[in-house]
């Protein structure tokens, strides 16, 4: 037991008791359905917005050449032109890669000691991270855009072909969604590694458990009212419509089950500008990723420098030229 | 990065993490369809299950009768309100499509609003378009 993870799985319990209980026993439907909802919209958008403010008015540092290829050189030396980019268009091929499949994860490394009488510490490569992280966040991202079909009326091709896709393999009435199942396995696994793995678990903090677990709970609860308990999909769906629209009316029908979902998708929204998962904005922002290499082609400005009084080689000549080549001295410029 | 680029995807994140609201702007017309009840299902008056009961499992119902007569070969289904059922989905009056006799007006508007688009009607088929 550690507390690091059993405050963060208790308090996550406790926010989905608060709203259950909020609604099955004090019939607290407005209060979970209406004013927590729109105040989680304001806080995510307004937190969001602050935070990225900030970072980008912060100065802007030297660029940070931690590359993992060869630099921009002299010209039969090859330069790896998007792991060490010294133009904007190899930092964009960068980024896009870095975004879209995580390269840093890739090139995670594990250390161990030799199992041998050696007992030699060696690195080697560790990709697990990285595919628990592309399943994990590729299947939240379908997850979430096949919700769009309780936000809009009617419902786009697009999103219907997702569903489509998603829906593909045909087990059971309503058919198995894979999104689902695959991001509770990830994120289930996300979870085992920062517990059982004695190194990532001394590094692991309350606040990195805490999505974890609010994020099982989200995916539990949205599982289990679409294969199990049920819910009128009807009704829930006037429900988010009419919250959209601004006309917000409480639905018939709809059990605690469902306002604890809401509830616990409000506070991940509003929890997530205050918290490590500002990282969706981050990433953009990454100083080692994000900016090309030419600090030997081109000079950059310190923004915060002191003005410093200089006084370069070629003014050092213009004043002594005389002097110099009276004494014999090779000068650049001889008048 | 630049303030300026910074900016610039700061509003086009928000702009799209917005899209419901501003794309809803001053609908009306969300609300969910009514599905019509046939002659039929008024003359039944009762369903298999309870009004919300089916509303919400109806599709785990289907799916009972489907594994009872494809598996067991047990075309019989006993209702909770005692009524009994030739299980089927469109062939018989007892059927879902047989009290339920118009599709389009029924399933479908439900459908339609939820976007489900169930794969049954690939083989199985619907009476009414049959006879037309
Ligand atoms: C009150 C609205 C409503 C009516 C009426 C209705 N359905 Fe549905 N049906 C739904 C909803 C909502 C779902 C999707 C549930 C989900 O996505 O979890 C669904 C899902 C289904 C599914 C499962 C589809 C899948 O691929 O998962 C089948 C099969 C189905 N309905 C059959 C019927 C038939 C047959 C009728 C007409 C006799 C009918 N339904 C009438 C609302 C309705
Ligand atoms: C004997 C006629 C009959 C049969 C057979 C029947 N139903 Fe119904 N169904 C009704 C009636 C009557 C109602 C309205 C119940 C009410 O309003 O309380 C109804 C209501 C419904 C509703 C809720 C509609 C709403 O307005 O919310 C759904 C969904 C539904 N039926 C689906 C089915 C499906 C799927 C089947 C096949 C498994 C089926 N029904 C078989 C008569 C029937
Ligand atoms: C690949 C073709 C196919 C598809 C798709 C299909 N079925 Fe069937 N279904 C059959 C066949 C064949 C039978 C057996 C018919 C019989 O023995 O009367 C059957 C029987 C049934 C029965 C019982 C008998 C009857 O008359 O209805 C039900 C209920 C049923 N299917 C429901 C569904 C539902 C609900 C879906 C959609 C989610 C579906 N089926 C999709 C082929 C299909």
């Amino acid at each position: 037991m550690n507390q690091k993870y059993m405050l963060p799985l208790i308090g996550v319990f406790l926010l989905f008791l608060l709203a259950y209980a909020g609604v099955e026993g004090a019939n607290m439907q407005w209060a979970f359905g209406i004013i927590f909802p729109y105040l989680a919209v304001i806080l995510f958008i307004g937190g969001f917005i602050y935070r990225v403010y900030g970072w980008a008015s912060s100065a802007v540092p030297f660029r940070i050449p931690t590359t993992c290829g060869q630099q921009k050189s002299l010209p039969w030396i090859k330069q790896n032109c998007i792991d060490n980019p010294d133009t904007a268009s190899g930092v964009f091929v960068r980024m896009v890669l870095e975004i879209f499949l995580f390269r840093s994860l890739f090139r995670n490394t594990k250390a161990g000691f030799a199992r041998d009488e050696t007992n030699r510490l060696s690195f080697s490569w560790e990709i697990f991270l990285w595919v628990g992280a592309l399943a994990f966040h590729y299947s939240f991202l379908v997850v979430l855009l096949r919700h769009l079909r309780f936000f809009l009326t009617p419902v786009p091709a697009c999103v219907r072909f997702l569903e489509y896709l998603d829906g593909i393999i045909q087990i059971g009435l309503p058919g198995i969604f894979l999104s689902g199942i695959v991001l509770i396995a990830a994120v289930l696994f996300l979870l085992a590694r920062r517990i059982f793995d004695g190194k990532v678990s001394y590094i692991s903090l309350a606040s990195d458990y805490f999505p974890l677990f609010l994020i099982i709970g989200i995916a539990a609860t949205g599982i289990s009212m679409r294969y199990f308990t049920k819910v009128d999909i009807v009704s829930v769906k006037e429900f988010i419509m009419s919250l959209v629209t601004f006309h917000p009316s409480i639905p018939e029908g709809v059990g605690g089950l469902f306002y604890a979902h809401l509830f616990m998708v409000s506070v991940l929204f509003a929890y997530l500008p205050i918290s490590k998962l500002m990282h969706i904005g981050g990433i953009f922002l990454s100083p080692t990723r994000n900016m090309a290499n030419n600090t030997r082609a081109k000079r950059h400005i310190n923004p915060w420098n002191y003005n410093v009084k200089t006084h370069t080689y070629e003014e050092y000549e213009n004043h002594f030229r005389d002097k110099m080549i009276e004494a014999g001295l090779p000068v650049d410029k001889k008048e | 990065m630049s303030k300026n680029a910074i900016i610039v995807g700061l509003v086009i994140f928000v702009v799209a993490a917005l899209f419901p609201f501003w794309f809803n702007l001053g609908r009306s017309d969300t609300v969910a369809p009514k599905p019509e009840l046939s002659e039929q299902a008024k003359a039944a008056k009762k369903c298999v299950l309870e009004k919300y009961d089916m509303r919400a499992n109806h599709m785990s119902l289907l799916d009972e009768w489907r594994d009872s007569v494809v598996r067991d070969a047990d075309r019989m289904y006993e209702a909770a309100n005692g009524e009994k059922f030739q299980m089927s989905l469109s062939t018989g009056d007892n059927s879902c499509i047989g009290c339920h006799t118009n599709k389009e007006k029924f399933c479908d508007k439900c459908h339609d609003y939820a976007s489900v688009a169930p794969y049954c009607w690939e083989c199985h088929t619907n009476p009414k378009e049959i006879t037309q």
